[in-house]
C-alpha cells in the first residue's frame, strides 16, 4: 500500500458502512451504516455498550474483518477492497494492536515480544526504545509469566507502536486491570500520542476514559448517536474511574 | 451420569470428531492387528492339531535300507511306542504327459485292505487303490490340481529304473504334507514334486523289498520319552541300515508350519501393544488439553457441588467412546483381514479346510486393552482435575513459564529470529510429550520399517542364492548314487555348457553332547556353478581334506575353524569319522555342509560316485536339452533354477507384497495420529498466540510455521531414530523368523528405508496440512477476546 501522508486527509474516511453476521432471521446486525471521519493524529474513545458495534467497527478498520456493505478508507485507499494477504499487509505496515488480554507470546521475553514486530516492520524504533517509551526499561528480558498485568499490558503497547504505526487501536486496553494500573496503561498510550503522533482509536466501557480524548464516539444499535469533541485533553492521571 | 454431562460428551466428540477418529484408527489397528494374527494363530494351530489327530501323523520317522517285516514287533514293543506302521518309501520320476521336464516324485505304500495306522490320507477325489492292481495311484491333491490332472489320467512314472504307466484313481492330501517343497527348496512350488500313494505290493516289486520295509511310522504314549524311543528305535534298526529316527519335531512340512504359528505368537505380543500405546499417549494429550481448556466449567461443576471422580468420569466416558468405538473397528477390521489372509495361507499350507477362527478371548483382550488404555491416559490426568479448586479454576491462568526454557534461545538468539524461538522453546518447555510424540513416530516407523527391511532381505537371500551361490540353470538328481561317467555323458549333451558333480549324503553331525541331523554336500573341488561363500561372498576353495560348515551348523554344534567334528555317515558303509572343520560358509537356506566329493566318496569306501550334476545351459538350446534330459533314463528329476526362483519370487508378490501396503499403512496411521493430534492440541493451545501473530502482520504461512516448526522438527528428529529403532527391530524379526530351515539376512535396506521415511513424511504433510486449514479458517477476533 502506498504511503500517502497528505495532512489534509482524514486517517479514516468510512461512508455507509454496514456489518451482518449470519444470514435470515439468525442475522445479527452488528453495524447499521456508520459514516464517520478520523482526522490524523487524534485520541480517539469509542464508548457503548457491549453489542453496539464499536469493535466491530475497530476491528474493520484494523484490518481484522470485511464490512458487508460500504467503504473503509485508509489514507484514501479502501480497506473494504483487499484481500486477506493485502490486509495483513496493512496491519504489518500501518497499525498496532493492543487487546483486553495482552496477547504476548509466553515462550518470548518483554523484549522479543516487540522484536517480533521490529523484525518484520520496514521503519522501526529499536525493542529498547519501544520499552523504554511505557517504562520497561528495567524488565525487558523477563518472561510474560514473570511480569504482572500492568506490565504484560504495557509490553504489549510497546509491541504495537515499535513500528511506528500510524494508527494505534486499543480494544479495552484496561479492561483486566485495576484503575490505578488501568490509569498508567493510559497514560503510556497518551504520550504516545502526543510523542509520536499516532493516531489512537480506544474502544471501552469505561465511560471516564472520554476525558483523555480529542473526539468521544458514542454507539447503541451499530449506529453511532453522538460525536463529541473535547476542548481539552483531560490528562489520564487525572481521569476518576 | 448426568443428562446435560451426557449432552457435553456427545457435542465436545463431535467438536473433536477429526482427533478422535485419528486416535481411534490407532486402537483399531491395534486391536485389529490383536484379533487377527491371534484369530490367525488359533485357525492354523486348533486345524493342524485336528488334522494330525484324526490322520495319525506319526510321532517319530525312522528309515532305513532294509528291515525284515519281522522286526516291526522289536520296534513295537519299544517302550512308550503305542502304534506302528511299516511302509515303503522311494523316489520316483514323472515324465509329464506334456513331455516336459522329469518331476521328482515320493511314492508311498498304503497297506493292504486297510488305513494306515500312522500317517493316514485324505482322499479328496476318487478312492484309494485296489491292493490287488499295482499300477492304481493316488496323487497329492496339490500336484494333481497344478498339472491338471484327475481320476482316470495315466500317469508315466519310473520306479527304481522301471518305467510304468500307472492309473491315478484318487488325490489325496496328507498331514504329512501340508507344506510340500520341491527337493532342496524352501517355496512351494505344486507342479514340481509330486507324492504317489500306492499298493504295497507294487512298491516292494519296484524297490525289490518284499517281505521288508525301509520306513517306520510311530506315535507313541502320552508319557513316552521321545529322545529314550529315538535311541531305541535306532539301536533296533542300526542292523538294517537306519539313517536315523527322528521326531515329528524334525519333520520338515510340520517345521514350516510351526514356525509359521510362532512368528504369529511373536508379532501378536509386539504389535498390538505398540499401537495401544501410542493411542494412551494420545488420549492423555488430548484428554489433559481438553481439561485445561474447560478449567472453569471443570470449576463450576465442583463449585455446584460435583465430586471429584463425577468430573473424572465425565472425561474417562470420552476417552472411552474413542477407545471403545476403535477397539470395535479394530474387531471388525480385524475378522475382515483375518478372513482374507486365509486364502492366501491356504496356498502354501495344504489343509483339507482352513476357516478362520474366531477367539472370543482374543475380543476381550483386545477391548480390555483399549479400555486399560484410555483409563491410563485419563486417570494421569485426574490428579489435575482433582488439585483443581472451584475458585482457582475461575481465574485466568497465568501465562506458562517459559524462564526456565529461555536460556536455549539465547544461546542460539543470534541465529534464530523470533519465530524459530518460539518454536524451539516450546520443544524445550515440553520436552515429556515431545519426546512422547518422537518415540511414537519413531516406534510406529520401526515397525514398518523392521518388516520391509525384512522383505528386502528375502530378496537379497533370493539373489545370493540364485545368483552367487546356485549359479546352475538345471539340477539334476540321479535315482541312486551311480557312477561319475554319466556326467560326461550329460556334459556331451548339445546345448549342456558345464556340468558339475554333486553327491549328497545323509549325515548326524555330533560335537560332544551336540547333534544335528542334515548331510553334506560334495562338490566337485573347483565347483563353479554351485559355490560355498564366505562371510564376505567369496567363494571358499574346498580343500582336499576336512569339512566346512554353513555359519547356521556350526552355530547349533558350537563350532569354529579349527574345531574336530564326529560324521556318522547315514549311507553305504555308515562310518563314524572325525574331520576337521576348515572353514564356515555363509548359509541363507538350511545347515549345509561341503565337502569336495571325492572325500566324501572316500569316506563311504566308494569311488567316482555322483547323486546328482549342476547344469549350466546354452539358453538357445534350452529346449533340446530338456529333451534329452526327459529321455535320460537314470535321471530321477530335473529341477530349473528358473522355476525354483518363480515360485520364490510369486510367494513375495502374493504374501510379502500385501503386508507391504499393510506395513506403510501401519506407519502411516501411526504417523498421522500422533502428528494430527499434537498439532491440533498445539492449536488449541496456541489459538490466541497464533491469532496475535496473525494481527501483529504475519502472514499465514509465517503464523503456519510457528505451529508447524515445531512439529516439523519432531518429525525430523523421529526420522533417523526411526531408522535406527526399524534396523533394530529389523534384526530382532530376523532372528525371530530365522530357523534351521533358513536364515533372513538383514542388509541394508534403501528402498524400505525410503519407503518408511515416505509414508511418515506423508502422514506429517497431510496432518499438518489438515491443520493448516483449520488455521487459515479461524476467526482471529474470537481467539483474541477468548479468556485462555
Amino acid at each position: 500500500m502506498e504511503q500517502t501522508r497528505d495532512t489534509d486527509l482524514p486517517a479514516f474516511d468510512v461512508r455507509g458502512l454496514t456489518r451482518t453476521y449470519g444470514t435470515g432471521h439468525t442475522a445479527v446486525h452488528a453495524l447499521r451504516g456508520v459514516d464517520l471521519r478520523i482526522a490524523r493524529g487524534e485520541i480517539v474513545v469509542l464508548l457503548g455498550p457491549s453489542g453496539s458495534g464499536k469493535s466491530t467497527l475497530l476491528n474493520i478498520l484494523g484490518g481484522l474483518d470485511r464490512p458487508t456493505s460500504g467503504e473503509a478508507l485508509f489514507n484514501g485507499q479502501s480497506l473494504s477492497q483487499m484481500n486477506d494477504r493485502a490486509l495483513t499487509t496493512y496491519r504489518r505496515a500501518h497499525v498496532g494492536f493492543v487487546f483486553q488480554f495482552y496477547n504476548l507470546m509466553a515462550s518470548l521475553t518483554a523484549r522479543e515480544n516487540v522484536e517480533l514486530v521490529t523484525e518484520i516492520a520496514a521503519h522501526p524504533m529499536t525493542p529498547e526504545e519501544a520499552l523504554a517509551l511505557v517504562g520497561l526499561s528495567d524488565r525487558m528480558d523477563h518472561f510474560p509469566s514473570q511480569l504482572s498485568g500492568g506490565e504484560q499490558q504495557r509490553v504489549a503497547i510497546a509491541r504495537a507502536i515499535a513500528k511506528q504505526p500510524e494508527v494505534l487501536f486499543c480494544d479495552e486496553p484496561t479492561g483486566a486491570l485495576d484503575s490505578a494500573t488501568g490509569r498508567s496503561v493510559l497514560a503510556v498510550l497518551d504520550d504516545v500520542n502526543r510523542r509520536l503522533g499516532t493516531t489512537v482509536l480506544i474502544v471501552t466501557h469505561a465511560a471516564a476514559t472520554a476525558a483523555m480524548a480529542d473526539t468521544v464516539i458514542r454507539f447503541a444499535d451499530g449506529q453511532i448517536r453522538e460525536i463529541t469533541r473535547n476542548p481539552t485533553r483531560t490528562p489520564p492521571e487525572g481521569i476518576e474511574w | 451420569m448426568v443428562r446435560a454431562l451426557g449432552a457435553k460428551l456427545r457435542r465436545d466428540l463431535w467438536r473433536m470428531k477429526g482427533q478422535a477418529l485419528a486416535i481411534g484408527a490407532v486402537i483399531a489397528v491395534g486391536v485389529a492387528m490383536q484379533i487377527m494374527m491371534t484369530g490367525l494363530h488359533l485357525s492354523l494351530s486348533e486345524t493342524r492339531d485336528a488334522y494330525y489327530e484324526r490322520y495319525r501323523l506319526a510321532d517319530v520317522f525312522a528309515s532305513a535300507t532294509r528291515v525284515p517285516n519281522a522286526v516291526t514287533s522289536d520296534l513295537a514293543g519299544i517302550d512308550g511306542v503305542s502304534r506302528i506302521e511299516p511302509r515303503i518309501t522311494g523316489s520316483a520320476r514323472i515324465d509329464p504327459a506334456d513331455g516336459g521336464l522329469p518331476i521328482a516324485a515320493m511314492t508311498i505304500s498304503l497297506p493292504d485292505g486297510r488305513a494306515p495306522a500312522v500317517n493316514d490320507l485324505l482322499i479328496t477325489s476318487g478312492r484309494k487303490p485296489d491292493p490287488n492292481r499295482n499300477t492304481e495311484v493316488v496323487v497329492l491333491e496339490a500336484f494333481a490340481i497344478a498339472r491338471g490332472l484327475t481320476v482316470g489320467d495315466p500317469l508315466v512314472a519310473t520306479l527304481n529304473g522301471t518305467r510304468m504307466t500307472l492309473r491315478i484313481v484318487g488325490t489325496a492330501t496328507s498331514p504329512e504334507f501340508l507344506y510340500v517343497t520341491p527337493p532342496g527348496e524352501f517355496v512351494p512350488d505344486d507342479g514340481r514334486y509330486a507324492v504317489l500313494w500306492m499298493p504295497r505290493a507294487a512298491l516292494e516289486a519296484a524297490y525289490d523289498l518284499r517281505g521288508g520295509f525301509n520306513q517306520a511310522l510311530l506315535t507313541l504314549s502320552r508319557d513316552a520319552k521321545t529322545e529314550a524311543v529315538l535311541d531305541a528305535v535306532d539301536r533296533v534298526l542300526d542292523p538294517y541300515g537306519g539313517t536315523g529316527a527322528y521326531a515329528r519335531g524334525d519333520h520338515m512340512s510340520n517345521r514350516f508350519i510351526t514356525e509359521e504359528i510362532n512368528g504369529l505368537t511373536m508379532s501378536s505380543a509386539v504389535v498390538p501393544p505398540v499401537f495401544l500405546a501410542v493411542a494412551a499417549f494420545l488420549l492423555y494429550i488430548v484428554i489433559s488439553r481438553l481439561v485445561q481448556a474447560e478449567r472453569e466449567e471443570i470449576g463450576l461443576l465442583k463449585a455446584f457441588g460435583y465430586r471429584n471422580h463425577e468430573v473424572g468420569l465425565h472425561y474417562l466416558e470420552m476417552a472411552l467412546a474413542i477407545s471403545l468405538g476403535g477397539a470395535l473397528a479394530g474387531c471388525a477390521l480385524g475378522v475382515v483381514s483375518g478372513r482374507a489372509m486365509i486364502p492366501l495361507y491356504t496356498t502354501y499350507y495344504k489343509f483339507p479346510f482352513l476357516l478362520f477362527r474366531l477367539d472370543a478371548a482374543s475380543f476381550l483382550i483386545g477391548l480390555a486393552g483399549s479400555v486399560t488404555v484410555s483409563s491410563v491416559g485419563v486417570l494421569w490426568v485426574m490428579r489435575r482435575i482433582i488439585a483443581l479448586t472451584p475458585s482457582e479454576a475461575m481465574r485466568p491462568p497465568t501465562p506458562p513459564d517459559y524462564s526456565r526454557a529461555g536460556g536455549v534461545g539465547r544461546a542460539l538468539a543470534q541465529w534464530l529470529d523470533q519465530p524459530s524461538r518460539m518454536v524451539l522453546r516450546r520443544i524445550t518447555r515440553q520436552p515429556a510429550r515431545m519426546a512422547g510424540a518422537v518415540i511414537g513416530i519413531a516406534a510406529g516407523m520401526s515397525l514398518s520399517l523392521g518388516m520391509l527391511t525384512i522383505f528386502e532381505g528375502f530378496n537379497t537371500a533370493l539373489d545370493r542364492s540364485f545368483g552367487q551361490i546356485d549359479r546352475s540353470d538345471a539340477t539334476v538328481s540321479l535315482i541312486y548314487p551311480a557312477s561319475d561317467s554319466i556326467l560326461l555323458e550329460l556334459g556331451r549333451i548339445d546345448g549342456v555348457q558345464q556340468a558339475e558333480p554333486v553327491r549328497q549324503v545323509a549325515v548326524v553331525f555330533r560335537n560332544g553332547r551336540a547333534t544335528h541331523r542334515g548331510a553334506i554336500t560334495g562338490l566337485a573341488a573347483g565347483s563353479d556353478l554351485y559355490r560355498a561363500l564366505d562371510g564376505d561372498g567369496h567363494p571358499l576353495t574346498l580343500p582336499e581334506r576336512g569339512i566346512v560348515l554353513s555359519s547356521s551348523l556350526a552355530q547349533v554344534l558350537g563350532l569354529q575353524t579349527g574345531d574336530t567334528i564326529t560324521l556318522e555317515i547315514r549311507e553305504a558303509a555308515r562310518p563314524t569319522v572325525s574331520a576337521p572343520v576348515v572353514a564356515i560358509a555363509d548359509s541363507l537356506m538350511g545347515t549345509p555342509a561341503y565337502m569336495r566329493i571325492e572325500a566324501l566318496n572316500q569316506l563311504l569306501g566308494q569311488r567316482n560316485r555322483i547323486a546328482g550334476a549342476y547344469l549350466q545351459i546354452d539358453p538357445s538350446q534350452e529346449a533340446a536339452v530338456r529333451q534329452r534330459l526327459s529321455n535320460f533314463p537314470m535321471i530321477a528329476g530335473v529341477s530349473l533354477s528358473k522355476d525354483a526362483q518363480q515360485a520364490f519370487a510369486r510367494m513375495m508378490d502374493q504374501g510379502a507384497g500385501s503386508v507391504r501396503y499393510v506395513m506403510g499403512f501401519m506407519a502411516f496411521v501411526i504417523t498421522f495420529g500422533i502428528i494430527y493430534n499434537t498439532a491440533r492440541v498445539a492449536q488449541a493451545e496456541r489459538a490466541r498466540e497464533l491469532a496475535s501473530l496473525r494481527v501483529i502482520g504475519f502472514y499465514r504461512s509465517e503464523t503456519a510455521f510457528v505451529l508447524l516448526g515445531e512439529l516439523g522438527v519432531v518429525v525430523l528428529i523421529a526420522l533417523p531414530l526411526g531408522l535406527a529403532l526399524g534396523r533394530w527391530m529389523a534384526h530382532g524379526i530376523a532372528a525371530g523368523f530365522s530357523t534351521e530351515i533358513y536364515q533372513v539376512p538383514v542388509v541394508a535396506a534403501p528402498h524400505s528405508m525410503g519407503i518408511a521415511t515416505c509414508v511418515v513424511l506423508g502422514a506429517a504433510v497431510a496432518s499438518g496440512w489438515l491443520v493448516k486449514r483449520d488455521m487459515d479458517r479461524a476467526d482471529i477476533i474470537l481467539a483474541l477476546k477468548t479468556r485462555e
